[in-house]
């Protein structure tokens, strides 16, 4: 993992007037897993699609192993693309949708049918070739759309929120298929998804994106343990945000309260954003706690509780294995390695800086 | 509902059903298998072919039909998929547009073409001002062809613009995505998905064209000589009620045979819409 092979340089992109993708830089890897994670509408389908050639970017260039293809037509690029609505061809049969992009290719027919048969084992679907695609539920069109695109051997898969119709079970197994399928193909995989967790699993580096712009790029374990603004950090998780004074190096004052914390170099007095992970939070005796609170609200997740506890004036969102009824006198501690110090963005789609690996 | 209510309700459909389409086709078909005495005979089916004039007139039908078809679709066609790639919001109303001449009354269309065809109309007197020489295509097959192009082009178009509606944006994306130009786009993912829409098409223009005889009557000025022209002239004219029916029965033989091939091949519907 070293070479870069995909460069985005600059690409700005608006639709009619209104700007989507605003001076856009990144780089993918050679055999990266690169996650594009972000709420609703900040743009990552744009990405995609400028990625893949449905779209030209009004500003900036596309580079590919060096190589200018900003303006180069989709079905020219070394690339393949798993769609978020699956498209699937009606007219055809799954072994002639998976036919499709070796006949332009002009494969020999016993090479199609050797691919057919190896692309459908692959996505654990043998036998259908002669299937109709209606006759398909989701989660079987959506692999037979996968065997369509890696048939081809692309240097690079582009994925648009592919798991994003699938239930739950279905979810995770497609998931571990695909981190399969990219450690037995080597090819790059490009992600689209607004699923956190997802993100977070299969991911070799998360981009989270926001209006538009880059917020954080790292590895999941960097953009979970150490997110780099309030933004990244209540994406990731539902953490607890809160607003607070660096008073001094390692020390911050939230809801009133001292606390010491691991951070340095804020400056003194300097108004901050604290956040603090829903596990991190110790419920203790009242006494023993940095502020006290009580128990509102309780939910049973399965492996956790999810309570709420009003302390303070701020309703912290706790996650604890321990069942602690509602109306329960609390304390509250935080470890100091545990509080996450952040300075406050200038605007609320402040560009985040790229965070050295 | 009760069954006998259901019935009741239906009584007037099925009155005027039997009243008004089953009764008359048992006519043509009483009629197309007796002589004037009333008795039985093949005579009138076989003479539409071995009548010269009826044969003439009915190979001459086919082909101008086949022909107005023909120059429906290549027309249609592109046409179709001019509009549906217009980036336009209310697509409707480009439909709308081209439905428009079709609310005029069908002989007025017939007879404003007459006026610009004639040996002295419009085009050619400006023609001859702009010194060339006039065309003389009133009362020849071709003015007939361009009187039922014009007038059966919708019903080519409607179906095949449906259909390439129907054709989404991600599939065409996706033939793209994997390495298809527009070629191979065109022949393998449009072409096919709207094979429903050409042949409701087909169907929807090549019948009226068969079985008009209007159009002819009046663009042909009695020179072109089409099957229903010689059907109207045995009803209305020779009073040849047994000879007329017999060859309706034959066209009507011809016209089940398209419907059929519709019903084959528009699974979705698309054509009769309109009708
Ligand atoms: N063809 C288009 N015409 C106009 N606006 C568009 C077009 N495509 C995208 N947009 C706008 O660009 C913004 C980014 O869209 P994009 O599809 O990239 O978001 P996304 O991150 O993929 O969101 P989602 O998670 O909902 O798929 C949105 O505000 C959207 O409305
Ligand atoms: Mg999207």
């Amino acid at each position: 993992m070293s070479k870069h092979l995909i460069d985005f340089i600059d690409i700005s992109k608006s639709y009619d007037g209104s700007l989507v993708l605003d001076e856009l830089n990144l780089y993918i890897r050679e055999n990266e897993f690169l996650t594009l994670l972000g709420p609703s509408g900040c743009g990552k389908t744009t990405t995609l699609r400028l990625l893949g050639g449905f779209e030209t970017p009004d500003q900036g260039r596309i580079l590919f192993d060096g190589e200018d293809i900003t303006n180069l037509p989709a079905n020219e690029r070394k690339l393949n693309t798993v769609f978020q609505k699956y498209s699937l061809f009606p007219h055809m049969s799954i072994a002639e949708n998976i036919a499709f992009g070796l006949k332009i290719s002009k494969k020999s027919k016993a090479y199609i049918n050797d691919k057919i048969k190896y692309a459908l084992k692959l996505v654990n679907l043998d036998g259908f070739e002669n299937r109709s695609v209606d006759s398909l539920s989701g989660g079987q069109q959506q692999r037979i759309a996968i065997a369509r695109a890696i048939v081809n051997e692309p240097k690079v898969l582009l994925l648009d929120e592919p798991l994003g119709a699938l239930d739950l079970k279905l979810r995770q197994n497609m998931q571990y298929e695909l981190m399969r399928l990219k450690e037995e193909l080597g090819i790059t995989f490009v992600y689209v998804t607004h699923d956190q967790e997802e993100a977070l699993t299969m991911s070799d580096t998360i981009v989270v994106m926001n209006q538009g712009y880059i917020q954080q790029i790292g590895t999941p374990e960097m953009i979970y343990n150490e997110p780099e603004n309030a933004f990244v950090a209540d994406f990731i998780g539902h953490s607890n945000i809160i607003d607070g004074v660096m008073l001094d190096d390692r020390l911050v004052e939230i809801l009133g309260v001292k606390m010491p914390c691991v951070d340095e170099g804020f400056g003194k007095n300097k108004p901050v954003d604290v956040v603090i992970r829903p596990e991190d939070v110790e419920l203790v005796d009242p006494a023993d706690g940095y502020m006290e609170g009580d128990v509102t609200s309780l939910i049973f997740k399965g492996v956790h509780y999810e309570l709420d506890v009003m302390a303070n004036g701020y309703e912290w969102l706790v996650h604890t294995t321990k069942h602690v009824p509602v109306g329960t006198h609390v304390g509250i501690r935080v470890t100091p390695f545990n509080i996450q110090i952040m300075h406050k963005p200038e605007s609320s789609d402040e560009k985040a800086v790229e965070i050295d690996e | 509902m009760s069954k006998f209510k259901q019935q009741f309700l239906a009584g007037p459909y099925l009155i005027w059903i039997v009243g008004f389409i089953i009764l008359p086709m048992l006519m043509i078909v009483y009629y197309a298998f007796t002589n004037a005495d009333g008795g039985f005979t093949f005579e009138y089916i076989t003479a539409t072919f071995a009548s010269e004039t009826n044969r003439k007139a009915m190979i001459l039908s086919l082909q101008l039909g086949l022909i107005c078809t023909g120059i429906c679709l290549v027309l249609s066609y592109p046409l179709a998929m001019i509009l549906n790639n217009m980036q336009i919001k209310n697509q409707s109303f480009i439909v709308f547009i081209f439905m428009l001449p079709m609310w005029m009354n069908f002989m007025l269309r017939i007879l404003a073409w007459k006026l610009l065809l004639s040996k002295n109309g419009v085009f050619n007197s400006i023609l001859t001002s702009l010194g060339f020489e006039r065309i003389n295509i009133i009362n020849t097959p071709a003015a007939v062809v361009l009187g039922m192009v014009y007038d059966f082009l919708p019903f080519m178009l409607l179906p095949i613009y449906n259909s390439m509606t129907r054709i989404r944006k991600d599939w065409i994306e996706a033939a793209k995505d994997l390495g298809a130009g527009s070629i191979t786009i065109f022949f393998k993912i449009i072409v096919p998905l709207t094979v429903s829409g050409i042949i409701s098409g087909i169907v929807m223009v090549f019948v009226p064209s068969l079985t008009s005889f209007a159009i002819s009557q009046v663009l042909g000025g009695g020179q072109v000589l089409l099957i229903g022209n010689v059907i109207e002239q045995d009803f209305m004219q020779g009073m040849q009620w047994n000879a007329g029916s017999g060859l309706s029965f034959v066209l009507m033989i011809f016209v089940i045979a398209s419907m059929a091939l519709v019903n084959l091949f528009d699974k979705d519907g698309e054509g009769t819409a309109i009708w």
